[in-house]
Order: C-alpha cells, then structure tokens, then sequence
C-alpha cells in the first residue's frame, strides 16, 4: 500500500515539475560513482543542458572545483566532444585534467582581456550546439546576464560552468545549482605515506526544485566515491531564496 | 573585345594640390623649387607665374627677377609620387585597373567600363568634372592602346575619344614628343625636320632603326597597338572579388548591410561552383569624399557559407564610417583555399574539434576579441612544466605524444614560481612548514621529491625538486627547492600550483 503511494507521490511531483516549467534532463551524462549527490537533483540526475555555479574563495578552493569540475566534465567529453574554457585570467594547467579523466587537447581555452567579454564570449559559445560543455571564470554575475545564459542553453542544450572566484555578492541568479567546493584531507589507506586521492566537500548551496546538502567525495581510479551521505544543510536564509 | 584605355593628364599637379590647400593662392605668382647643384631650382610654377615668363628649370634667382612678389615654397621629393598614388585610388571607382604615371599621369584600363557610365563621353565626363571639383586641371583622352591616350591627352588638339584602330590617323599630326621619346631622341628629330609624327612613322623600320635605334620602333609599335603594353596596377587584381557601385550615396548601417549581403552571395556562389572557400575577406567601402574605409574578417577554416561570413562581417559594420555617403563596395578574398566537400556533412551526435560549427563559434569569438586569444594546448615532451604543453591556434593539430598522468601535476600552476618561507630537515626531506601570502601552514602529508632537471641544452639554471604536500587543513600545494641543498648558501624555496 504505502509502496503504491510512494508511486503515487512521485508520479505527482514529476507532473508537478512538468507544470512548473522545468524540462526533464535529456541524454544524461553517466557519472559513475556521484549517484548520493544526484540525488539532490529533480528526477535524480544531474542537470545538463543548465548553467552550474561554482564559488570559490581562495586559489586551493579554486583548484579543488576544477578538478570536480574536470570529473563532470570527463564523461560530458566523451566521444571528441569539445569543450570551450574562457576566462580573464587563467591559471588552469592543462594537464592536470588529464588525471581527471579529460584529454585536455580537447578543450579549447579563450583568454581574454576584460571581464566582461568573458560573458560575451560565453553566451556565444552556448549557443553553439553540440558542445561538451562550456566553462567561464568569471567574479560576478547579474540576473539578468544569468537569465540570458539560461536562455541560451534551453535552445541548445549545452551545460555551462561558471566559475565565481571572491564573488563580491551573492545575488539570486538564474543558475540551476549553486556549489562551493572545499579540499578535505586526503587517506592514502593502509598507513601508506604521502598523499592520497583528492578528497573534497562538496557543498550544494543552492538547487532549483532540489533539496541542497553536503557530501564527502573523493575521486579515484576514474570515478567518484562519496565518502559521508547527505549532511541535510540547515535552511538558511539565502537558500530559502531559491526556487 | 579591343581594350579601351584612359590617360589622365593633370596640368599642374603639384600647384593645384597647393592651391587646393591654401585657396589664397589662387592666381598668384608662386613657385615650388628644391635644391640642385647648390642652386634652387624651380620644380613647379603656378599658371599665374607661368604666365610672367616663369616656366620649371629655371634657377629661383633669375625668376625672383622678373616677378619680385613671388612666393617660394619647398618641394618634397615624391611629392608627385604620393599625390598620384591618392588620386589613382581614388580612381579605382572607375576601373579596377588603374596605375600611376610619372611625373604627371594616370593611365586607367576602361576596358568594360565606359558603358556604366553611360558611354565614353560621358565616362570622360564624369571623371573631368569630378576631378575639376577638385581643383586638378586635367586633360583626359580614350584610346585604344597607352600610347596614345597618352599623347592625345597631353597634344591632342580635335577630340579625346579615338575610335578603335584610328590610332595612326590620330597620331599624324602630333610632335614626336607625343612618343613618349628620349630628350636626346626628340632633339636628333628636331635637327632632321621631322616635326610631326606624320612625317616619319611610314619609312622604311630599317632605316629607322639604323638611325634612331630600337626605342623609337617600340615606342611606335605600342602607341599604333603592334605590341601590348602592360600596366602595373596600383592594387592587384584579386581573382575574387565583387564590385557593387551604388546609383544613390549609402549612409545608413541597414544600407550597407543589404550591400554586404548582395556582394556576398555573389562571391559565395562563385567560390562554390569553384569549390573553394574564403579565408580571410576584406570588405572596402569607397566615400563620396575620396577616402576609403574598409574592415576584415578571417576565418579559421575556408568557408563559402555567406550566413557565416556575413555574421562576422555583421560586429564590424559599425567600424565603417559612411560620412557623406558610399558610393561603391568593394568585397574581396586576398586569401582562398580549397574545400573538401566532405566538410559539408552534418557531424552526427556530438561537437567534434573538425566539426563545421565550432569553426564557425572560433570564427565569431576570433572576429571580437582577436585570433591570438584562442588557443589549444598540446603536450610536448619535456618534463619542465612550463615547457610541458605548446598553445596552438590550429583546430586540427593532433597531439604527438600522449598526455602524461604519471607524476601528479597541479590543477591550477602560477604562472611565475612564488618565493615561500620554509622549514624542512636537511638534506632533502620536504618541509615541515612554510609560510605563503602570511600564512602559516603545517605540512601533515607530502610526496617527493620529484627531480626535474632545466634541460641544458635549453637553458641553463639549477634543477628543481618538487614536493606535493598538504597541509593542516587538507589543501594540496606544489612546492620546489630550487637547486642542490647547500650549507652555505639560504636555500630557496618556491610554490608552484595547487592541487586539486
């Protein structure tokens, strides 16, 4: 019986999405092994075709997003697909994606001198169908240049990344996801030394029609292994925000 | 179809140019000289001057004696020079074919010209009155070869239009100067009595060549039309290229956007039927006033597809400025390459890097921020970090070696190695704390050393031994000592990256 309407009540809230607006994700990409935090996700996949927002405050921060980002970006990649990485002051070293899975020559990186030509330059490129994935670095976003990149992706699909370092303002935004990514000791396992696979926490601030939390992630041998489940966030104030 | 070609003649190039800039000039006495032979010579004189008894050659003394109120400016070498060369492409709205003729010429090829104009009267027409606007006082004339076009322009006296093949009859009653002959040439003419063209040019070519040399037959032959002569065009002629002259100036952006598009289907479907594709295209806008604006675009891979091309030529119509209006369009391919037809098919599924679209994304980011800002990396065997990847604006190059996972490299690398405060134990154990940016951080977990050395056959420098380390709170850094452990000397040590 409750079986039946567990059913029932999920059939409800798909429907319910359905009239919302919210468009079920197509051609989902695998990642193996991130399944707890899809699980965050409307119909528990990962949103592609949607602009993700990363933030980040200082450089070990930054480093550890890129290389969650480069794990989503690995299987988003497959098949030659290209991905395009713009930004205004790059530090990014390809090949450390390599380890992450990502051949780095199929990304194609624009360097540009102004920060606002990255949103430009960004917009372009998700319009253009058929990408992997576009990456912009950029500090702050309005709702309104959000709005237009939102715009873009519904028409072609392509996920984008937007990576805030030392956002001046947290400001409500058309991005489906809002994620900070902090760098977690790593366990080399058996009392070995040294250092072991990356570890990070990552933390969902922010997911339109999901619920937002926190998990321990680590990549290894190609694919993600959560380490803590869900840590349910408390509702703050900003997050009450979304939806 | 005989060639047609047109000689303009300017009379006073230099002094009409000078009255053109100082309109107070007009009708006075003055006179252009340069320095020669420790004298000033006069260069060009103003017809007012001419008139007194003033004529180019002269020594500027003698002439300041007759006209005491004469007013001397100073000629620049290859001032006739840079005059002719504006004026010749200002002339480019007539014909494609136009070239300079020193000192004082034009020579425009109108073959397939004239009738778009209405004629060759009022081709001629045009080009006098809009010259004279000016303020050139020239003289034109049509013909069918250089050579005389050239000599009725400057000694015609009945008409400047010579029908097709009356070259001769046209030439008969002029000097031989008209030749376009040698000044020791014409004088040998002179002392023999041979004061018209008429009077020599139907003896025996033996006895003319015995008596003249060669120079005077080839000068006939090119002036009758027995031999082609050449022009050097003052731009060269592109095989693809499109004309579009307009019947009312354009001043609108809407305007110049129906003519881009006009010109660009046209090359487009002539670069098709020839299977080739543009690489770069230069779009020349020629203005009421003589100026010429134009814009370029480039394109990474050859393209015939005119909605691509006009959407990168779309952000640089407002770079062209139309003043009192355009009046002529010009679009040209300097740089054609061949297409596969191949690249024509739709890439199923994904966006691969040949794909058709993305070359098109390249192509619009490259048209707004510039070519060098896009860019692949490739990996390169060398162990150096910096020298580790090569950039590489090609879409297509495939990597020659492949991308290396086996020593653990950083996510984000500075891209100057920073100085660090560190402790470490001696003689290569990494550090056990260092301070970066006023922060201490203890090292809890680190790997290394990786040794890598500068390459010496590249550069020459220390090695540098890399540690991976983490710190307290589980950031991941990439540090180096740079060069052997030395008790005398302060060891230097470095951050490098941050892993991810």
């Amino acid at each position: 019986m409750s079986a039946t309407k567990k059913e029932i009540i999920s059939q409800l809230q798909k429907e319910l999405l359905l009239l919302q607006g919210f468009k079920p994700t197509l051609n989902a990409a695998v990642h193996a092994g991130l399944e707890p935090v899809e699980a965050a996700f409307p119909n528990a996949v990962f949103p592609t075709g949607a602009v993700h927002e990363f933030l980040s405050e200082a450089a070990e921060q930054a480093a550890a997003t890129g290389g969650f980002i480069a794990g989503l970006l690995a299987p988003l990649m497959q098949q030659g697909r290209v991905c395009i990485w713009i930004s205004a002051a790059r530090t990014l070293f390809p090949p450390a994606l390599a380890a992450f899975g990502v051949t780095p020559d199929q990304i194609i990186f624009v360097d540009l001198q102004r920060e606002r030509d990255v949103l430009w330059a960004m917009e372009e490129a998700l319009k253009c169908e058929g990408l992997a994935a576009v990456v912009g670095e950029m500090r702050d976003i309005s709702f309104t240049a959000s709005r237009r990149l939102q715009l873009a992706v519904e028409q072609s699909r392509v996920t984008g990344f937007i990576l805030r370092h030392q956002p001046r303002d947290l400001n409500a935004n058309a991005c489906v996801a809002r994620w900070r990514v902090t760098p977690l000791h790593s366990e080399p396992g058996n009392n070995m030394p040294g250092i072991g696979f990356p570890r990070w926490r990552i933390t969902l601030l922010k997911v339109r029609n999901g619920k937002p939390g926190e998990w321990q992630l680590e990549w290894a041998q190609g694919r993600f292994n959560v380490i803590t489940e869900n840590i349910a966030l408390q509702p703050q104030a900003d997050i009450r925000k979304t939806g | 179809m005989p060639k047609r070609f047109v000689a303009i003649w300017f009379r006073h190039l230099i002094t009409d140019w000078l009255i053109i800039r100082k309109p107070e000039l007009l009708h006075q006495p003055f006179i252009l000289a340069a320095p020669d032979h420790g004298r000033m010579m006069i260069t060009a004189a103003s017809a007012a001057a001419q008139a007194q008894g003033i004529f180019v050659g002269m020594v500027l003394a003698d002439a300041r004696a007759i006209v005491p109120a004469l007013q001397v400016f100073n000629d620049k070498p290859g001032l006739a020079e840079q005059l002719l060369k504006a004026l010749c492409k200002w002339c480019i709205r007539y014909t494609p074919v136009a070239a300079t003729d020193l000192p004082d010429g034009l020579i425009l090829d109108a073959s397939g010209c004239a009738h778009l104009w209405g004629g060759e009267q009022p081709y001629l027409q045009e080009i006098i009155t809009r010259l004279k606007a000016f303020g050139y006082h020239v003289r034109v004339a049509i013909a069918d070869t250089i050579g005389t076009a050239w000599a009725i322009a400057r000694y015609g006296r009945v008409t400047c239009i010579i029908k097709s093949g009356e070259q001769a009859t046209a030439l008969l009653p002029l000097p031989p100067a008209a030749l376009r002959l040698e000044p020791d040439l014409l004088e040998r003419l002179q002392k023999l009595g041979l004061y018209q063209v008429g009077s020599f040019i139907n003896m025996p070519r033996s006895a003319l060549r015995r008596r003249f040399g060669q120079a005077l037959l080839d000068r006939m032959d090119q002036a009758l039309g027995r031999e082609e002569e050449v022009i050097d065009p003052l731009l060269p002629i592109l095989p693809y290229q499109e004309r579009l002259p307009c019947l009312e100036p354009i001043l609108t952006a809407t305007g110049i956007e129906i003519a881009l598009q006009r010109l660009l289907e046209a090359l487009c479907s002539r670069l098709q039927q020839k299977s080739k594709g543009l690489r770069t295209a230069v779009l020349k806008a020629y203005r009421v006033d003589g100026k010429i604006e134009q814009v370029e675009i480039g394109t990474n891979r050859a393209s015939h597809n005119a909605r691509h091309l006009f959407k990168l030529f779309e952000n640089k119509i407002p770079a062209i400025e139309p003043a009192l209006g355009i009046e002529l369009f010009i679009l040209e391919a300097p740089h054609v390459e061949e297409v596969s037809p191949q690249q024509e098919t739709l890439w199923t599924g994904g966006c691969g890097l040949e794909s058709i679209t993305l070359a098109q994304l390249t192509d619009r980011l490259a048209g707004k921020t510039g070519a060098y800002s896009i860019r692949r990396y490739l990996p390169v065997q060398h162990y150096w970090p910096e020298r580790s990847i090569t950039p590489t604006a090609s879409m297509l190059e495939k990597p020659a070696t492949p991308w290396r996972t086996d020593h653990p490299r950083p996510m984000l690398l500075l891209r100057e190695p920073e100085p660090v405060e560190v402790s470490a134990p001696i003689p290569d154990y990494p550090p056990m704390l260092f301070t970066y940016k006023g922060k201490l951080h203890y090292i809890k977990k680190a790997d290394g050393p990786e040794r890598i050395e500068r390459e010496w056959w590249l550069e020459e420098g220390p090695h540098r031994d890399y540690y991976a380390v983490e710190d307290q709170e589980g950031r991941r850094y990439w540090l180096f000592r740079s060069g052997h452990y030395d008790m005398n000397k302060p060891h230097c040590w470095y951050i490098h990256g941050f892993f991810a």
